[in-house]
């Protein structure tokens, strides 16, 4: 057994730690002060080939693993959970489900260009009525002979206003339930689609979350994804690979916790030594940094049985559900340890926490991933 | 067009702590990195290349471990990475290291030779003007914009209070700035093919060299003794207003015969 990461790997982590440090840090408070969506940033990383990274060569992308895009996210998310989000919408929302279910032609016309960034993904799942209970759509789908009518409404959708291309949910047969369900690739220019209200949110603020709006929208019948009444399954494959990306931004964000919380407790003084001297912060942080690897292991391991082609579901959601669970902690610890000043927007300990919380929610919630274990754990 | 460009692995001297007991760098754990003046030098090679065209080889001198930093010029963009590596090399300082990359480079074709100014370890600012003289080519130093023209190759070089700007005629050396190449980063699918392609090891029987002039016995320099900086004396605060601050600064300097 190999925990160590590979030469490719380390090369890589050299460049998009810099990347991160250089291109993203300096702008990361101010994604989120501005809920401002990384235009320049995302353009920067389109050319380094950042975006589509688990892309098979000969669809434009790097032909790279599956565990060095959720390095990329971890590294992105370090110190700007807004773009770390963004890119792990749209590699594992939107590239994966096209590649994993898509015909030829899809792939061809689809991922080239979005490997290179030149367009942005996203993921219309989630309805008003229709949240953990996926089931229930209420968007439908209407065979119009050479085309498909969709009509509904999609909400909280991560990059939904930057983004040039959507996977989404439709019911084509109500009767049937989940197996009536059907997945579309929807072209931002099709008639009938508009972006709808842009949410104001806690945390990850620039990741431009919108609702999607379908009035009689016409999608022309060769944009199914998959076979007619499977998009349910293609949905839940697809949050099962989008849980990973989602673990690795909540890791991200508890390391760079981590991170600023070292750097000021031994800078900070108080009763004549820096905090970091005091046991109670020892012991507390040992725990806590005790807790970010265990939540990298259970990501890493996670990520290399997709890259393996082994069944990872309940493996993704053991690495999302900790990994969440850890971010909060650590962003909640990191806050205290900071004191006054981690309350203010001076520290990004602040932002941090706000960023957090988001990662027990999206991409199904810590309570669905207990679901998902259990059932795995009980079948 | 071929254009060679000189790389050195180096300490990352940002992350460089002193033993305080005795005196000497800690290198452990110090991680190696490609020397930024070098860096801007294949920076200101590719720059060149996707303008007009050419085929970039770079070259360094180095231990085994130097792979590494080569694999990721090829990451950034590099054609083909040569490594001269043979324990015969230990030992040099800045004349035995300049023959040595003078006499690989003699058995390469090229056009233009871009080096860092000066590594970030040594400081010495030799390697390549001496590397210029064994190669019998002219050189331009504090390079800080290069561009090829119908007139031949433009070149602007930093002095202490001017920017000139020169035209070469032919081959030549360039040393550059780091300040003046912002380097690109790797690219994904560079950093998945670097460690498929080759990386050359080339030994001493590779080169053209005479074996008498490499390593320590091609090394004049002696080192007599290296010590680490002494401390200064600490500073003092004085709390005053602009006019005492000034007042205070000018006695100061006037003391110490300065003004």
């Amino acid at each position: 057994m190999d925990f160590s990461y590979s030469k490719t790997e380390q090369l890589f982590l050299q460049m998009i730690r810099s990347f991160a440090e250089n291109e993203m840090k300096p702008l990361a408070a101010e994604v989120d002060e501005k809920e401002m969506f990384p235009y320049e940033t995302v353009k920067k990383m389109a050319k380094l080939g950042l975006m589509g990274i688990p892309v098979p060569k000969q669809y434009g992308g790097a032909g790279g693993t599956v565990q060095m895009y959720i390095m990329a996210v971890e590294e992105l998310s370090r110190v700007c959970a807004t773009t770390g989000v963004i890119l792990s919408a749209h590699t594992s929302l939107c590239m994966s489900p096209i590649m994993e279910h898509g015909t030829e032609e899809q792939k061809m016309k689809y991922l080239p260009k979005l490997a290179s960034g030149e367009w942005l993904g996203a993921f219309g799942l989630t309805e008003p009525n229709a949240g953990t209970d996926a089931a229930m759509q209420q968007t439908t789908a209407v065979d119009a002979g050479d085309k498909w009518i969709l009509n509904g409404t999609k909400i909280f959708i991560t990059n939904a206003s930057a983004a040039d291309v959507f996977v989404v949910m439709a019911m084509t047969d109500k009767s049937k339930g989940n197996k009536g369900i059907s997945a579309f690739i929807v072209e931002r220019g099709f008639k009938g689609f508009s972006i709808g209200k842009h949410e104001l949110k806690m945390g990850i603020r620039g990741s431009a979350t919108c609702e999607l709006v379908f009035e009689n929208c016409e999608v022309p019948k060769e944009n199914l994804l998959g076979n007619l009444g499977e998009g349910f399954k293609v949905a839940m494959k697809t949050l099962d690979g989008g849980r990973i990306g989602i673990a690795s931004q909540a890791l991200g964000i508890a390391q760079g916790a981590m991170d600023e919380t070292v750097k000021y407790t031994k800078e900070r003084k108080q009763f004549g030594k820096s905090i970091s001297q005091f046991q109670n912060t020892q012991f507390q942080m040992a725990d806590l940094k005790t807790r970010v690897e265990a939540a990298r292991l259970l990501v890493r391991s996670a990520a290399w049985k997709k890259d393996m082609g082994l069944p990872y579901s309940a493996d993704a959601a053991m690495a999302k559900l900790y990994a969440a669970e850890t971010a909060m902690a650590v962003t909640t610890k990191a806050v205290q340890f900071h004191g006054g000043y981690g309350y203010t927007r001076e520290y990004p300990v602040e932002r941090m926490m706000r960023d957090a919380k988001i990662t027990e929610i999206y991409e199904g919630t810590s309570e669905v991933q207990r679901m998902v274990i259990a059932a795995k754990l009980f079948k | 067009m071929n254009i060679i460009v000189c790389v050195k692995q180096v300490p990352d001297t940002t992350e460089i702590k002193i033993d305080p007991v005795k005196g000497t760098l800690i290198r452990d754990g110090v991680p190696a990195i490609m020397n930024p003046d070098d860096k801007g030098g294949l920076e200101l090679a590719l720059r060149l290349k996707e303008q007009h065209g050419a085929t970039v080889t770079v070259v360094s001198m180095g231990p085994p471990q130097a792979d590494v930093m080569l694999r990721e010029a090829l990451a950034m963009g590099a054609d083909r990475a040569i490594l001269i590596s043979d324990r015969k090399f230990a030992g040099a300082d800045t004349l035995a290291t300049s023959y040595t990359l003078a006499g690989c480079i003699k058995t390469l074709d090229y056009d233009l030779i871009i080096a860092g100014r000066q590594a970030i370890d040594g400081d010495t600012a030799q390697v390549a003007p001496e590397m210029a003289e064994h190669l019998g080519l002219p050189q331009v130093t504090y390079v800080v914009d290069a561009d090829i023209t119908p007139e031949g190759l433009i070149v602007k070089k930093e002095n202490e209070d001017c920017v000139q700007t020169l035209a070469v005629d032919g081959k030549c050396v360039l040393t550059v700035l780091a300040s003046a190449f912002k380097p690109r980063y790797m690219t994904v699918a560079g950093i998945i093919d670097a460690y498929n392609r080759e990386v050359e090891v080339w030994s001493a029987e590779k080169i053209d060299v005479d074996e008498n002039l490499l390593g320590l016995k091609g090394s004049p320099t002696k080192v007599f003794r290296s010590f680490p900086k002494a401390l200064k004396a600490p500073g003092e605060v004085h709390e005053l207003s602009d006019e005492e601050a000034v007042e205070l600064i000018f006695n100061r300097l006037k003391e110490k015969h300065i003004i």
